[in-house]
């Protein structure tokens, strides 16, 4: 892993991104890392545009904000239109197909799963679609080592729910080894 | 020392369990955003300490509640955001005033009125300072770190209690939002400063010193509380020489225990040009600047945090002014510290604002584009 990471989780308020963030930055702090998590979001509980920052560093992390994203997770449109055009080559690009329809453009080599609709077929229930895709994003960037998640997951997730959480952060993985859906930097247009 | 291992924190839990840390033990509220995981927090800590947590009708009585707690022997907190700090004003006054001890947090949001509610700013620098009438004295730290938060909390509740002073904690959306790793102790007894138990017969609550700690109510002596300016006994009184005497008084404290209560920290060059001076979250922006200018490329560059805006850490200024050529002053309001600034400074210095009021924290980048231009 790079020195320092700069994670961003966007989509809409609801979609449990904020949580996600949480659990990453609780699993950096388990890692003996430095970490800083903060979080934009509207006055509404659901809906509305949701962003979650997370900043891992093994310096001192002085501006708590991401400036230069290394990892962007978008799970709706509206997210994946406002922020792709912040990002600098080399960032990890990953989507929600479910939501997201692209266009993919070739230079920012876009990673597609599709996260909530996998989360509603195999496991049943759509509220866990964030540890899906906190799976993916770990999976993909290698952020903080997999085994730490456990513990963080059980804690942090509401009661009773830890198995149900752990198997979605699981199943996140297994999307990952299976591919991208369209493939790394192909548009969808193009692949249908 | 305490055993102390690596949490990951919010801004505001770190208010409320410095606060719980701190021995406060009664917490009355009215829920806003930003505020609101300071009163949740405290809900689900103080029943099992044997507090008392009470989510009041609004801001006016949590106030009133938190002051009638104080006087009846309990440590106390409340918290806020804009909308509702504007209510509390008035009942603030009172418990400066009658000199009550108590600690009101306003994690500031964008204003004025209900403004943007989840978008931070430090647009009640000046609010805290004279929101309420008459010429008072009021202590007002801002923390711009979640540790800093944690401790300046529990000095806060220290502080209050000693000087008989509210003392105000003027938190920011992003300080009070954000998470990070901090390291608290576990056992926290160690942070509670006693005030003397030793009450002499002839009991005077408002006596010349004005340290001597309240009673709590109920506990056999009697003595009269009041908005009123009042006597040695706490009964009113309008006779002007006891007045300018109770003003002088209630003022001359904090100047007494101004090493306890002004708290700056300055980083970087020892014979600084350029300085910036700022408080809350624009701290992190301008430390970012600082680890790249100075610490990296040595230029002669420093930073002066203001822990303490309120008594105004006037001293700081002018030894700054005396070195540097020019003093930016970041702040995400339409420029309220400046003034203050300006003021010490008195013109030997060049005084540079950079406000930012969009919702938005000032970047680093806005700092040292600003910076770059005296450097060159």
């Amino acid at each position: 892993m790079a020195n320092r990471q700069e994670v961003l989780l966007t989509g809409a308020g609801g979609q449990g991104l904020i949580l996600a963030s949480i659990m990453l930055a609780e699993a950096a702090v388990s890692d003996n890392k430095n970490v800083v998590q903060s979080q934009s979001y509207g006055p509404e509980a659901r809906g509305g545009a949701s962003m979650a920052g997370v900043i891992i560093d093994i310096d001192v992390i002085e501006y708590p904000k991401v400036v230069t994203p290394t990892v962007l997770l978008c799970m709706n449109q509206a997210s994946y239109n406002k922020y792709l055009p912040l990002i600098k080559p080399g960032c990890i690009v990953i989507v929600d197909s479910t939501f997201v329809k692209g266009p993919f453009q070739e230079e920012y080599k876009v990673q597609v799963y599709p996260i909530t609709s996998t989360a509603k077929e195999e496991l049943k229930r759509e509220v866990v679609a964030n540890m899906l895709a906190l799976g993916v994003v770990n999976a993909a960037a290698g952020l903080v080592a997999r085994d730490i998640f456990r513990e963080v997951i059980f804690k942090l997730a509401p009661k009773g729910s830890g198995e149900l959480n752990q198997q979605a952060f699981d199943l996140g993985y297994s999307l990952y080894e299976h591919g991208s859906e369209q493939g790394a930097g192909k548009s969808a247009q193009n692949s249908q | 020392m305490p055993e102390t291992k690596p949490v990951l924190m919010q801004g505001n839990e770190a208010c409320a369990e410095g606060a719980i840390s701190a021995g406060v033990r009664f917490y009355a509220g009215y829920p806003i955003t930003p505020s609101t995981e300071i009163a949740e927090r405290m809900a689900a800590r103080l029943p099992g300490l044997g507090g008392v947590f009470i989510q009041m009708e609004d801001e006016i009585a949590s106030m009133a509640a938190v002051i009638g707690a104080s006087i009846g022997g309990k440590r106390t907190l409340t918290a806020t955001s804009g909308p509702g700090f504007s209510l509390k004003q008035e009942n603030i006054g009172y418990a400066v005033m009658a000199e009550i001890p108590c600690v009101i947090v306003n994690v500031q949001r964008m204003g004025p009125s209900t403004g943007v509610p989840t978008a931070p700013s430090q647009g009640d620098v000046m609010q805290a300072r004279w929101g309420t009438h008459g010429d008072h004295p009021i202590i007002v730290f801002s923390p711009a770190s979640v540790y800093e938060t944690y401790y300046l909390t529990i000095a806060a509740v220290n502080l209050s209690q000693k000087l008989r002073q509210p003392v105000i904690l003027l938190l920011d959306e992003v300080i009070g939002h954000m998470r990070e790793k901090v390291f608290i102790p576990e056992d926290s007894k160690l942070m509670v400063e006693k005030a003397s138990d030793k009450v002499p017969a002839d009991y005077k609550p408002y006596d010349e010193k004005g340290l001597t700690p309240l009673v709590p109510f109920g506990f056999g002596h009697y003595y009269h509380v009041t908005g009123l300016f009042h006597d040695q006994y706490g009964f009113p009184t309008g006779d002007p020489l006891q007045v300018e005497r109770a003003q002088d008084r209630i003022h001359a404290k904090l100047d007494k225990y101004r090493d306890e209560v002004v708290l700056t920290n300055y980083i970087g060059h020892k014979e600084p040009r350029v300085v910036i001076v700022t408080y809350g979250c624009t701290v992190r922006s301008a430390r970012a600047v600082i680890k790249k200018a100075y610490w990296q490329n040595r230029q002669p560059v420093g930073l002066l945090s203001l822990q303490t805006l309120w008594p105004f850490p006037a001293k700081e200024i002018e030894t700054l002014a005396k070195q540097a050529d020019v003093i930016l002053v970041p702040e995400m309001n339409m420029g309220q510290i400046l003034g203050e600034v300006e003021r010490h400074v008195k013109g030997e210095a060049e005084v540079i604002p950079i406000n930012r009021y969009d919702g938005e924290m000032i970047s680093p980048d806005q700092i040292s584009e600003k910076m770059g231009r005296w450097l060159s």
